[in-house]
């Protein structure tokens, strides 16, 4: 079926349909199917890795794995302590599941465009889109999560009062700029979710859009030119993720500190 | 490309991610870790101690060794001068036996020259009553002059 569409309409039909999620459901009830099997499944595999090293963490001498997760750990844990004074058990796992889970996501674009809806297709599904990272409801799915965050910590630690009042006096202490400070605050406090979910988005659909239009390129120029796209591409998806995490740290420790 | 309950899936997915790393994921690694820091440190520790305990054995069996050393050369010095003291020792007692020796020699050849003395007198005496007999054998009384020829006789002597 998939292949009778990309011959009818072509390269356009070829990269809409790599773009097209497998979805159920009508209007605001549709299940993106594919992002929401990738991500669990994904998630599932930090969790088991990470679990089977937890298990069996050693203060000796550590295996393979637990070095590999170690570093990890304290890459992260440095982060953490580098952006973040407080005392919050909560950051630094929730920093660790972003890093990780978003790094597998956007990982997920380096597999071939065709294999996984290649194989879809032959198992009857009409569409397939494998990086979770493409789908705008993964990456608001995580930056509304730390915007909760960010408000639930603001108030925790702020006190609604306290908060209200930096929202309505801050930047400008003065009365007469309450209706101003509050749009920017507003603005402030918006930007963040959707920057944070946007700019994640962006590069991994633009990213993955280079893939497929290079896969619509001839067969002996495509090792050419997919070749240093993907090692370009090992920089974007870590340094993503990374950013994703670094960001979530920082505002997570401006929601801690006063004015 | 729209926002849908995709989200919401999404974020419930995230939820129990990060409840499970929290609970059971970062606390025992995080704890690993602290522990080998501990451990690394205490053993750091015990090293730089074991150094310092090394320096100080070593400074000590120095001190032995050069008490040693002096004590052994004090021996020595003994030793020698014993040795020389029993030299001198055996020295003297060889030359007092030696003494004592040619003294005893002497004593002898004196007794034995005596004796020789003694009989030569005998002979001489026995061989002059002879020849006067032979030559006096008719004038001479035997028994009138033997007391004149005693008195030769011991004059000889």
């Amino acid at each position: 079926m998939a292949t009778e569409v990309h011959a009818a309409e072509g390269a356009t039909g070829y990269i809409v349909h790599h773009l097209t999620p497998f979805s159920v459901g009508e209007g605001f009830w549709t299940l993106h199917l594919d992002t929401l099997f990738f991500s669990a499944i994904l998630g599932a595999l930090f969790i088991w890795f990470f679990k089977t090293v937890a298990e069996k963490a050693t203060a000796g001498e550590p295996g393979l794995a637990q070095n590999f997760v170690e570093m990890i750990i304290e890459f992260v844990d440095q982060q953490v302590k580098d952006s973040f004074h407080g005392k919050n058990d909560l950051i630094a796992p929730l920093s660790l599941t972003i890093f990780c889970w978003v790094f597998l996501w956007n990982a997920m674009d380096m597999l071939p465009v065709d294999l996984i809806p290649g194989v879809a297709t032959m198992m009857g599904g009409d569409y397939m889109r494998v990086v979770p990272s493409t789908d705008l409801n993964a990456t608001f799915a995580l930056s509304f999560s730390v915007f909760f965050l960010i408000i639930y910590y603001n108030l925790k630690i702020k006190g609604a009062f306290s908060f209200s009042k930096e929202l309505l006096l801050h930047p400008f202490n003065t009365v007469f700029l309450i209706p101003f400070n509050i749009l920017l605050n507003l603005v402030e406090y918006i930007a963040k979710p959707v920057s944070l979910a946007l700019r994640l988005f962006g590069n991994l659909y633009a990213g993955e859009l280079i893939f497929i239009l290079i896969a619509l390129m001839p067969w002996y120029l495509q090792p050419l030119l997919s070749f240093p796209w993907a090692i370009f591409h090992i920089l974007i998806i870590t340094l993503q993720a990374f950013i994703f995490m670094v960001l979530t740290i920082v505002y997570l420790s401006m929601a801690h500190e006063e004015h | 490309m729209s926002i849908n309950a995709t989200l919401i899936g999404q974020m419930i997915t995230f939820t129990l991610l990060v409840w499970f790393t929290m609970k059971y994921i970062w606390p025992p690694l995080i704890e690993a870790l602290e522990e080998r820091r501990k451990k690394i440190a205490e053993g750091l520790a015990a090293a730089e101690k074991g150094q310092e305990e090394m320096d100080l054995a070593e400074k000590n069996a120095l001190a032995v060794l050069k008490q040693a050393k002096e004590q052994s050369s004090e021996i020595v010095s003994l030793a020698q001068k014993r040795a020389n003291e029993v030299v001198e020792q055996s020295k003297h007692n060889a030359k007092k036996e030696g003494e004592r020796l040619i003294d005893a020699a002497k004593t002898q050849i004196e007794q034995e020259l005596q004796q020789a003395k003694e009989g030569l007198r005998q002979e001489v005496s026995t061989l002059a009553l002879k020849a006067a007999e032979q030559i006096l054998k008719k004038e001479i009384n035997k028994t009138e002059h033997k007391a004149l020829i005693a008195k030769v006789a011991s004059q000889l002597g």
